[in-house]
């Protein structure tokens, strides 16, 4: 199949594409103007430590062997003994685990300590992503969520958004909110950053899902099949989930905004990851109305509950992962990957009990482990920026920088910046 | 001579800035500025998220005058820029002691 091949070559760059720069880009544009080159340095730090690591050990915990949470973290080590006609399937897996890491950094917008974040990302990786993807993706008779509870996850509706989602939860919990919120303004400073991520992140996503395709027995025909299930239910849901976000948003907010399309999109990509290979066409428009429609109620919850979840993680990814995980048990046919017939198609309670403990299981493993993680990191070198730098903006306090140079010259008489030269020189004097 | 100082609806510059012209009036500043009367701000929606924004943009124009075209100035002003709905702005008229070209050293009356 070198078809196959040169596609996977293809789906890895789409993928890691989804982290630098689309969610990069996405996230920018929703945070506050201080601290945008922060909220993108996480995930392109993101991407340069995980990447690495991944290689070491998360390859072998992953697909190294059997294991009920992970494989032996060393009999692959470093890729010993993985022939390079397997690397690019390495280097897939690695974007994965790259982007779940990179998704958590949403949620802790403006405050969390450049080097707590720089701690945070191998260790969460470690102990969270590279035992859930084993569990999820290996899918050895042991391993956990795939092997044993028999649940379906076709590209990570657990193992990537509800995994990420949780640990957002966790680590806004332990963090705390940020000072003002939400009492303070902290609108999106440029929406147009967020619209061009969200386009991007759809584009990667082909790879995401539909590069997620196991070569069975006849792979010629599962190709073809396969690919193009994945490919139109990838696009049918996102579209859908537009539409679901922003009739909401019309009924209750009087408005259809950007913001809320940006949003639906996203939301339509997570629920349908996990479902893409199970269901039908019928299927993923109803899993991507239901997701886009839930996630615009569910990122209010925030303020009925008050955590500080900045940008949205839990709103969007846990619950839009939870969303297609668990209707997976409804919508699934027996014409899909998994072959299992869902509630919808005559297949009982039983695929919806299993989509539910696999769901379940996923939110206990990744609270608790990333419960340990941050009251590690707490304790030691703390999480929390201090309120003076947090005010002054962690761009210019973490990295020495500031995002914009921007004078406004909207009466046509432009500006001649002299005014800014004097604040940079001064600036560089105290520096 | 006087200070006028007025802040207009952005969209009513061009308009007073051509009346201005006609009626002769050589030059001005002129700042985008931002602040709120009895019309207060506006609400925007994020992601259900309601946001109070106070500050309304507005242009502030300053022209130096002779006391004799003071009130002239003023009443155009108010004629091109008012749109009769909340939020047109306001015009003031202050004293000035002293004025000076810096090019010439010119003063006062042959400064403006």
């Amino acid at each position: 199949m070198d078809g196959y091949y040169a596609f996977m070559l293809i789906a890895t760059a789409l993928v890691l594409m989804m982290t630098v720069p689309a969610l990069a880009l996405f996230y920018g544009g929703m945070s506050r103007s201080k601290s945008v080159l922060n909220m993108m340095m996480m995930s392109y730090i993101a991407a340069a430590i995980v990447g690495i690591l991944y290689v070491a050990v998360g390859w072998s915990m992953g697909f190294g062997g059997e294991g009920t949470f992970f494989a032996n973290p060393f009999e692959l080590f470093w890729l010993d003994g993985v022939t390079p006609d397997t690397y690019i399937f390495v280097m897939f897996q690695m974007t994965f685990a790259i982007i779940t890491v990179a998704l958590i950094s949403g949620a802790v917008a403006d405050r969390m300590k450049f080097a707590a974040w720089v701690l945070f990302v191998p260790l969460w990786a470690l102990l969270c992503y590279f035992p859930m993807a084993h569990m999820v993706f290996s899918c050895t008779e042991d391993s956990l969520i795939c092997g044993r509870i028999g649940a379906q996850d076709y590209a990570g509706g657990t193992a990537v958004h509800i995994n990420a989602g949780v640990a957002a939860l966790v680590l806004v919990l332990l963090l705390g909110k940020r000072f003002g919120w939400p009492t303070d303004k902290m609108r999106p400073h440029n929406l147009t950053l967020t619209m061009l991520g969200a386009g991007l992140l759809w584009f990667g996503w082909y790879g995401f899902n539909v590069g997620s395709i196991v070569p069975g027995d006849d792979f010629e025909t599962q190709f073809a099949l396969e690919t193009g299930r994945t490919f139109a239910n990838t696009t049918l849901a996102t579209m859908a989930a537009v539409l679901g976000w922003l009739v909401v948003e019309r009924l209750i907010h009087k408005k259809a905004t950007s913001l809320g399309a940006a949003s639906g999109i996203v939301a339509g990509l997570v629920a349908i990851t996990p479902a893409c290979g199970a269901v039908d066409i019928e299927g993923a428009v109803a899993i991507g109305a239901i997701a886009g429609a839930v996630c615009a109620w569910a990122v209010g919850l925030k303020f009925k509950l008050g955590y500080d979840d900045s940008l949205d993680v839990v709103g969007v990814h846990l619950v839009g992962g939870i969303i297609g995980t668990v209707l997976i048990g409804v919508f699934s046919t027996s014409d899909g990957a998994g072959g299992i017939d869902g509630l919808f198609y005559g297949g009982g309670l039983g695929p919806l009990g299993d989509q539910t403990l696999g769901a379940l299981v996923a939110i206990g493993y990744s609270a608790v482990v990333t419960a340990v993680i941050a009251l590690a990191i707490k304790y030691t070198v703390g999480l929390r920026l201090s309120e003076e730098d947090e005010v002054e903006g962690i761009d210019f306090v973490a990295h020495g920088e500031s995002a914009y140079d921007l004078h406004t010259s909207t009466l046509g008489g432009g500006s001649t910046g002299v005014l800014a030269s004097r604040t940079a020189v001064s600036e560089g004097a105290q520096a | 001579m006087k200070l006028v100082t007025a802040v207009i609806k952005p969209h009513k510059w061009e308009d007073v800035r051509e009346a201005l012209e006609t009626f002769g009036v050589t030059g001005m500043t002129v700042s985008e500025v931002s602040g709120y009367g009895r019309q207060k701000g506006h609400t925007e929606v994020y992601r259900g998220a309601e946001y109070d924004i106070a500050l309304v943009p507005k242009i502030r124009i300053e022209i130096v005058v002779g006391d004799d075209d003071a009130d002239d100035v003023v009443g155009i002003v108010v004629k091109t820029a008012q749109t009769g709905r909340i939020g047109d702005g306001k015009v003031w008229v202050s004293p000035v002691d002293t004025v000076v070209r810096v090019r010439t050293g010119d003063r006062d009356a042959s400064a403006i």
